[in-house]
């Protein structure tokens, strides 16, 4: 039943319909899917244990209550009704939308930036510039959080003595107001690289023909980057998006760190995820915190199927 | 003639360069780089220079050997041991979440069978599942289990990687031409066979860019081995060097700040980073390459 592929076959993607056929013929069936299922195996129990039993298991806890007459009994929604009336969770919910919407888009404009940058070639020592600040993503998040607490804070930190040296008066970056802020600029270090070179490698792959196209035209880099390298960099700044948007909703780490360094300002309920930690961890109220996680996810898992429709809806219009 | 110009442009060759634009490169580079030229520079301090001196410049004499020497003999050299938690979870870990994606993107990419498309859909779903938000429920279901507390509640969870099935599913369709696997089939090679001694081979750069992002996600791991341990014995890198800095900041509770443990927090975040700065460095052309390939059809 096998189709011998004759070399130098378009593959079926892209091309039309019949020369599909052949592609699909190919692959193997029958006996040979067997294998797909042993290969695929490991995933699928890796996957079980490490997702979908937590998240099982976390759904089933959110209907119980722990009682002090009684023991854990079936509740229904009470926690999910609780929930929705915590002025903390919504406080917590709203601190990590305001960041979502300031942060996010302008880490990813510093990436995009970047990336347009090293690919446009008017760079001189590109690839330094594309290992260097990429570096901080390799540097553990709670490192991260630790050194720029250190910089922001009044004891040893770098932003004070700058500040002094040149006669100007510092915030104080630990302080309320500037806390989140501070924060982001903690996250949008970590990730500026690597967002960065999630968008250069989709620039490498744009195909030579339409620069030289481009350059018949006469068009200058900066038409260039308008009009080819931005509509073919929109799936990987989807992509992009979408992850960023789960990293905020996610935050934890970096305001956990904080939080020894200004413990009057980032609260234990600062973040959702810092609220559903310290529920269970120093509140022992496992039950409620389980429907506080399964909500963060819920809310999580939404936005960013909102970004995601609402990316890719732009690009059919186009 | 311009067209020819355009391709020594994207080689990199014969194209002047933009004096402004490298400038303001080079102003991201410093936010980038700078503070981790402190970190350098503070690692060479001891606590009382590390307080009073200049960020960017060395102190009053050259500490690092002495503070590296605290950092690995401190509490009976506590840290050695973080340091090998976090070598153990991330290869298990990381080593194991690529090689189970490795095979499984393959298989995806390569078989057809029943439920293939509905178990890619399920996982491409499963990218936007928090990962943190899992971490509390797992800590719960784990003390259920009774492997809370051992290499066992990091190692498990850090072993699936949706992302990275997603990345060789691409990655294996592009690099594996069908008509190499059926020859091998002709030659009558069973499917394992094929696998390890053909395939695997041409899925490496995608499995290095796989590797090198699933080590760093376990290497980094703060929120889960946060939660699921609590014997300071199994303490990664990063659990541990925040314990350190609650003794330095007083937040650990006795009340007393005690600077002493800030060379101690400094040294050991600096011997943290360098091994997957070192990784990232070295095997630069494999991982850039692999992500060049799975942005291909992103």
């Amino acid at each position: 039943m096998r189709t011998p592929s004759p070399p130098g076959a378009p593959r079926g993607e892209g091309s039309a319909p019949p020369s599909r056929r052949p592609t699909s013929r190919r692959l193997a069936t029958g006996s040979q899917g067997r294998y797909g299922y042993l290969f695929l195996t490991p995933f699928v129990l890796a996957f079980l244990v490490g997702i979908v039993a937590p998240l099982l298991y976390a759904a089933y806890l959110s209907f119980f209550q722990e009682r002090m007459v009684g023991g854990t009994t079936f509740v229904g929604f009470d926690n999910y009704a609780r929930a929705l009336e915590d002025q903390l969770l919504r406080a917590g919910l709203w601190r990590v939308a305001l960041f979502l919407a300031i942060q996010v888009p302008l880490m990813l404009g510093l990436a995009l930036l970047a990336a347009l940058a090293i690919d446009s070639g008017l760079l001189r020592w590109a690839p330094l510039f594309r290992i260097g600040i990429f570096i901080p993503y390799a540097v553990p998040a709670v490192v991260a959080s630790l050194m720029w607490g250190y910089l922001y804070g009044d004891r040893f930190g770098l932003v004070r003595q700058i500040g002094d040296g040149l006669g100007v008066d510092t915030p104080n970056l630990l302080g309320s107001s500037w806390m989140l802020a501070s924060i982001g600029n903690v996250v949008t270090w970590e990730f500026v690289g690597y967002n960065m070179l999630i968008l250069y490698a989709a620039l490498r792959v744009i195909p030579e023909e339409l620069y030289e196209a481009a350059a018949i035209d006469g068009a200058g880099e900066f038409r260039k980057a308008w009009s080819i390298k931005l509509p073919a960099l929109r799936p990987a700044l989807l992509l992009a998006s979408v992850f960023s948007v789960i990293g905020s909703f996610q935050l934890f780490n970096e305001p956990n760190i904080m939080q020894s360094l200004a413990p009057n300002v980032v609260t234990t309920s600062y973040t959702p995820n810092m609220y559903a930690y310290n529920l269970a961890f120093n509140g022992q109220q496992f039950n409620y915190s389980a429907a506080v996680a399964v909500i963060l996810g819920l809310v999580t898992a939404v936005v960013a199927f909102a970004v995601q429709v609402s990316g890719s809806r732009k690009e059919h219009a186009q | 003639m311009r067209a020819s110009a355009n391709r020594h442009r994207r080689r990199g060759t014969r194209q002047h360069k933009s004096t402004p634009l490298t400038a303001a490169m080079v102003l991201m580079l410093l936010y980038t780089l700078l503070p981790l030229v402190w970190l350098l520079m503070a690692s060479t301090k001891d606590s009382g220079s590390l307080l009073s001196s200049f960020g960017l410049w060395f102190g009053d004499g050259f500490h690092l050997f002495g503070n590296v020497k605290d950092v690995l003999t401190y509490d009976d050299g506590i840290y050695v041991r973080w340091f090998g938690n976090t070598l153990l979870y991330a290869l298990v870990g990381a080593g194991g979440a690529a090689l189970i994606a490795t095979i499984g993107g393959y298989a995806l990419a390569k078989y057809r069978f029943r439920g293939r498309n509905a178990v890619f859909a399920l996982v491409l779903g499963a990218i936007t599942i928090p990962g943190t938000a899992l971490a509390v429920p797992t800590y719960l279901l784990f003390s259920e289990v009774g492997i809370v507390d051992t290499p066992w509640a990091v190692i498990l969870p850090s072993m699936v990687s949706p992302f990275g099935l997603y990345l060789m599913r691409v990655y294996a369709q592009e690099a594996i031409p069908d008509s190499l696997l059926e020859a091998a089939r002709i030659d009558g090679a069973g499917e394992l066979r094929t696998f390890f001694t053909v395939s695997l081979r041409l899925l490496g750069p995608g499995f290095v860019t796989v590797l090198l992002f699933a080590l760093v996600a376990t290497w980094n791991n703060y929120f889960l081995p946060l939660i699921v341990l609590s014997d300071p014995n199994w303490f990664p890198l990063t659990v541990g060097l925040n314990q350190w800095n609650n003794l330095a900041t007083g937040a650990a509770g006795s009340g007393t700040t005690t600077t002493g443990f800030y060379p101690l927090v400094v040294t050991g975040s600096v011997l943290a980073i360098i091994p997957l700065v070192i990784a990232f460095l070295f095997l630069q052309r494999y991982w850039q390459s692999g992500l060049a390939a799975g942005s291909v059809k992103q």
